[in-house]
């Protein structure tokens, strides 16, 4: 691979390694906080507490 | 269905949930061909090299910079006048995406710099405004993360981004106004581009994928932000049935 990329393979290999670096971590900082937020929000609402519009008839606010 | 009823965060969640797996499937199908296109098919430049490879990661993240800001004014804009609900989630969660694409646009700049002007960095108009950019990045992240209420924190922000607007032609321009070590516009100018089709064409599907890229992350990200306002919202709910 290197010998194919020529005289300035490293930085050419650095700048593609940085990219996915940087884009598989903002992904995985955004895959972890959806589950984290999913999780909380099923908690919440197995605890009763919902909103007005997803409440069922007769339930209370909290 | 109008185009304004998906400011309901509720059907936004539903159009979110039909689209993000054809987004994901189209931005996947864009990189591997990208991908293939660069190095596969793609000829080294005649002055260098193959050192020109870069180009095809540098200059899409140097156009999301640009596009995920503007993308950001619209929503400021949204904000401010029309104070549409979903207007301010989508400039917040742009915010820290743009960040990382012009985080990228500068380093990969450097790292083809660096072999082919003899530097990683000069202080010249396009470099330095691509800078304040990200910097403008970050201090927008700070601006809302540091205001609790969401709503203080949407208008400060919104204001700020709107003033920012200002650096986008500066950079855009920046290489026909000023002396610079940094090439001319190649690819958008009056006259048309100046690339060779066998590696503009490469080059259009790498930024149309790092566009898809976008698109993704940040519907992503806005599904996100709509539950955390929620999880807010019946944070409250529950403090206010304990206190009464």
């Amino acid at each position: 691979m290197t010998a194919l990329l020529g005289n300035h393979a490293g930085f050419i290999l650095a700048a593609y390694g940085l990219a996915v670096l940087v884009v598989a971590g903002l992904a995985v900082w955004i895959v972890v906080d959806g589950r984290a937020r999913r999780r909380e929000l099923a908690d919440l609402e197995a605890r009763g507490i919902r909103r007005r519009s997803t409440r069922k008839p007769g339930e209370g606010a909290a | 269905m109008r185009l304004m009823d998906y400011a309901n965060p509720t059907r936004f969640l539903g159009l979110v949930a039909t689209v993000l797996p054809w987004v994901a499937g189209i931005t996947a199908i864009l990189f591997a061909v990208g991908f293939w296109l660069v190095f596969a098919v793609a000829p080294a430049d005649y002055q260098q090299g193959e050192t020109v490879k870069i180009m095809y990661l540098h200059v899409p993240c140097a156009w999301l910079s640009m596009f995920c800001y503007m993308t950001m004014a619209m929503s400021a804009f949204g904000t401010l006048v029309w104070r549409h609900p979903l207007a301010d989630v989508s400039a917040k969660c742009a915010a820290p995406i743009g960040a990382a694409f012009t985080f990228l646009s500068l380093a990969t700049g450097s790292l083809w710099g660096k072999p082919m002007w003899g530097t990683w960095w000069v202080w010249d108009a396009r470099l330095t405004s691509v800078l304040v950019l990200f910097i403008m990045y970050l201090g927008l992240i700070a601006l809302t993360e540091t205001i609790e209420d969401p709503a203080r924190a949407a208008k400060a922000s919104a204001i700020l981004t709107l003033v920012g607007v200002v650096n986008i032609p500066i950079i855009k321009f920046s290489v026909d106004w000023w002396n610079t070590l940094h090439q001319p516009s190649s690819v958008f100018r009056m006259g048309g581009s100046t690339i060779d089709a066998s590696m503009l064409v490469p080059l259009l599907v790498m930024a149309t994928a790092f566009t898809f890229l976008f698109l993704l992350l940040h519907l992503m990200s806005m599904r996100n932000e709509i539950l955390r306002r929620r999880i807010r919202t019946l944070r409250i709910l529950e403090a206010a049935g304990a206190d009464a």
